[in-house]
């Protein structure tokens, strides 16, 4: 069961599911033994979802990934009051704090005129990282085409088929070196220093994470230009999250729980970290 | 602060050395006296403010975050100055006025006590953004750990004003930050600073490691390498000053060493002590472990000058009474020197005998040996070498003998900082105290946090993270699977640790994928070979 852009993605991905049931956003669904879910939009990427489980009164939201901050590829995340708020807590440390992306697309834009000879190629996830980069340069004003890697095409397609519009978009492949002098060009986070690189002309390395507030994480991955974009809520956002929810009770996963679980001690909420093993990749 | 803190990030993203240096140099020319003698200072390292110190941004911090997220954010960025610049809360209201420049920050920072320092920094900080406040905290604590080091930041000076390095290193220690002299002189609005009334010191001669060169003993002259502690002796104008390989003046360490030379010269050689470690000509020398009891003090005791009183063992000579005998060949500098040998307290004093041996193959034999002299190995020196600043190709060959190799399990793990901040990179490994097949324990042996690729760094991460079977705070506790294959230099007896053994200058040498924990060595193995 998944939302239909979810099942649309997800078919895309891996193929087409046996069985697979849509979910509409706010249609809660009979579960068997009394218990409903309700899809929520997460504001994470297209299709994301909280999910609401409700039995005999009782109230659990399972976030998944989250964000609060505006996204123009996805419905934003819907403040929904329940019992138990399951988190996410990818970046649960204060010093992650996500800027204006209007701030990190200007710095991205500013790159681009001041190396007109060179282009810039941006590191962003191929799935909602890459759109909403794409989308908010059109939101800009930058209405060039965008040169894309071939991991990036099919993901792309399927957003505009959803209904968000990416403008000119085109693939980098066999497109002559000097056409991309000045032009921006996504790729994914791991195609960045790796050999297909370097068919651009000397180009920026930029990346867009949330993992890109901290100096040293920049400097590991090789990048020039660091963009801080993510997808997931920031500890601004998670803590102002758990704040507008309200719940009895927080649990806390997939991230570092420790520091959201000291920040609940101290604002007197009652919450436990969930510590589910095999998930400290820190993929953004 | 601005070019500044912009000049600092912009260092650590850029990892190629040329481009480091055409940072550094474009920011020189490009900015003002003296805010541009401030930054060179701070990327040399010689920036020092004593009022503030790591504690006070700590405790700067600790009335503005609370404690546990504090840890655990440093922990997570590996950087204290970085972790502070990011949880700073931003004032409210936005301070007026333009940020404070290096000069302004160097005039309120000097003038500070160490009771105020808490609150001036707190009044730069309000009134700079993150990277500004970074910079700042990195500048004020003097620990910047860029990846520039003074060399490069002194070559980067040579390029931007086109003058010789060797000119730059001769001319810089007579001078002190913000350093108008030196950039009057590199303009060409002023001659060169006067150094050879002054009691400097002059940048050391160092040796490439010998690898597949081809070396002839009739232009290399075989010698020890000394284990203990290369130093400058420096006489001038009736004061003797004791220098460090770094630069760093020890003369408060060694009193007995520093009124010990009555003549100007400037002379290189090995501080050692007393002992009957160390080679069997007139009176030896302790272990390293002997001279480490000496290392770092302010004053010396009359019982410690005692029980373990120094001396310099000579290589070269620099400097004879007035006249400079760098640019002169070996031969002739170590002729004076042997000619200088009866003028001083042969209680202080004795010359760095070298080595016969008739080829290479002799030397490499007579090398085997001096394991038991507890020598770290055998320099190789041209006869026609001049004394230059540094490493040059060809000149000098340090011969180090072959390290001792032990295999340990690994047993706990931190996370690194700088460039290894997410990385669980400095590791703790053991020996068994018995047979492991009977019930004996692992007992930590020593910690190394390098040896290995930056692959294999991913792998021991990936390991850790895999096999961690504790927490302790930052440090981890594995299940003790991993067997590494450990180098190092020597080993010692330590009341420190509880296996009785330290070793110096251990390194992962190889990750054992192939060996069992149950057949890493056990303790006794280690003692064994303990000097």
């Amino acid at each position: 069961m998944a939302t239909p852009a979810t099942l649309a993605i997800m078919a895309v991905r891996y193929g087409v599911a046996d069985g697979a049931l849509p979910a509409e956003y706010h249609e809660p669904v009979a579960l068997g033994g009394g218990v409903t879910a309700t899809f929520l939009p997460a504001g994470h990427v297209l299709g994301s979802a909280q999910i609401l489980l409700e039995h005999a009164g009782e109230r659990i939201i399972v976030t998944g990934d989250y964000k609060r901050s505006p996204d123009p590829t996805c419905q934003p995340f819907a403040v929904t009051p329940c019992d138990l708020f399951i988190t996410e807590a990818t970046f649960g440390l204060p010093v992650f704090r996500h800027p204006p992306i209007g701030e990190e697309i200007a710095r991205l834009l500013a790159a681009c005129s001041a190396n007109p000879e060179r282009c810039i190629l941006v590191g962003a996830y191929a799935l909602g990282k890459a759109q909403r980069v794409i989308a908010e340069l059109r939101n800009a004003g930058w209405h060039d085409p965008i040169y894309l890697h071939g991991a990036m095409e099919t993901m792309c397609r399927l957003y505009e088929e959803l209904g968000v519009p990416l403008g000119d978009l085109r693939p980098a492949a066999g497109v002559p070196k000097a056409d991309l002098a000045g032009a921006i060009v996504i790729c994914p986070p791991s195609a960045l220093n790796d050999r297909w690189s370097r068919r651009l002309p000397d180009p920026v390395t930029a990346m867009a994470s949330g993992w890109m507030r901290v100096r040293q994480r920049v400097r590991q991955r090789g990048v020039e230009l660091p963009l801080v974009i993510s997808d997931h809520a920031d500890w601004d956002e998670l803590t102002a999250t758990i704040a507008d929810v309200n719940p009895a009770e927080t649990w806390i996963t997939h991230g570092r729980e420790e520091a959201l679980l000291r920040w609940c001690e101290i604002h007197q909420r009652r919450a436990r970290a969930l510590a589910l093993t095999g998930y400290e990749d820190e993929d953004d | 602060m601005k070019t500044f803190a912009e000049l600092l990030d912009r260092l650590l993203l850029t990892p190629s050395r040329n481009g480091k240096l055409m940072l550094i140099a474009a920011y020189l020319r490009e900015t003002l006296d003296p805010d541009r003698g401030w930054a060179l200072a701070a990327l040399t390292g010689a920036v020092d403010f004593p009022a503030i110190k790591a504690s006070t941004v700590r405790s700067l911090m600790a009335d503005r975050v609370d404690p546990v997220l504090w840890t655990l954010s440093r922990d997570f960025v590996g950087d204290t100055a970085e972790t502070a610049s990011l949880l700073w809360p931003e004032p409210e209201p936005a301070p007026a006025g333009p940020p404070p420049t290096l000069s302004e920050v160097v005039t309120s920072l000097s003038q500070v006590t160490r009771a105020g320092a808490s609150q001036v920094l707190a009044g730069l900080l309000d009134r700079l953004d993150t990277p500004g406040r970074y910079a700042l905290i990195k500048f004020a604590t003097g620990a910047l750990r860029i990846g520039v080091s003074a060399r490069l930041a002194k070559v980067a000076f040579a390029q931007a004003f086109n003058v010789t390095v060797d000119d730059v290193g001769e001319y810089w220690h007579g001078q002190s930050p913000p350093y108008l002299p030196l950039f009057a002189w590199a303009n060409g609005t002023a001659p060169p600073p006067r150094t050879d009334l002054l009691p400097l010191f002059r940048p050391f001669m160092l040796a490439h490691p010998l690898e597949d060169e081809a070396i002839d003993l009739g232009d290399y002259v075989a010698e020890w390498k000394w284990d203990g502690i290369r130093v400058q002796l420096v006489h001038v104008g009736g004061e003797t000053r004791v220098y460090s390989r770094g630069g760093d003046e020890i003369s408060s360490s060694f009193p007995e060493i520093a009124a010990a030379l009555p003549f100007p010269a400037v002379l290189d050689g090995e501080l050692l002590v007393r002992g009957s470690h160390q080679g069997g000509e007139t009176g030896g020398a302790a272990s390293f472990n002997a001279l480490q009891q000496r290392l770092g003090r302010k004053t010396v005791s009359k019982a410690m000058l005692a029980e373990a009183p120094a001396f310099v063992r000579l290589y070269d000579l620099l400097i004879d009474g007035g006249e400079d005998l760098r640019e002169h060949p070996w031969t002739e500098r170590r002729i004076r020197l042997e000619a200088l040998i009866p003028r001083l307290d042969a209680e202080r004093f004795d010359l760095s005998e070298t080595i016969a041996a008739k080829d290479m193959e002799a030397l490499a034999e007579i090398r085997a040996g001096a394991r038991d002299a507890a020598i770290e190995g055998i320099m190789l020196k041209h006869r026609q070498s001049p004394y230059v600043a540094g490493r040059r190709a060809g000149l000098w060959y340090k011969w180090k003998r072959e390290p001792l190799l032990i295999d340990c399990v690994l047993m706990y793990a931190q996370r690194g900082s700088g460039k290894r901040s997410s990385f669980y990179s400095d590791f703790t490994f053991g020996c068994w105290n018995g047979d492991p097949d009977a019930g004996a324990e692992l007992l930590p042996v020593g910690k190394a946090y390098f040896g290995f690729t930056d692959e294999e760094l991913r792998f021991l991460d990936r390991h850790v993270r895999q096999h961690t079977v504790a927490k302790y705070g930052p440090v981890r506790e594995t299940d003790r699977s991993l067997v590494f294959e450990v180098a190092f230099d020597s080993v010692h007896l330590s009341k420190r640790h509880k296996s009785g053994l330290a070793m110096r200058f251990p390194r992962i040498h190889r990750i054992r994928h192939d060996k069992p924990a149950h057949e890493a060595n056990r303790l006794e193995a280690l003692r064994a070979l303990v000097t």
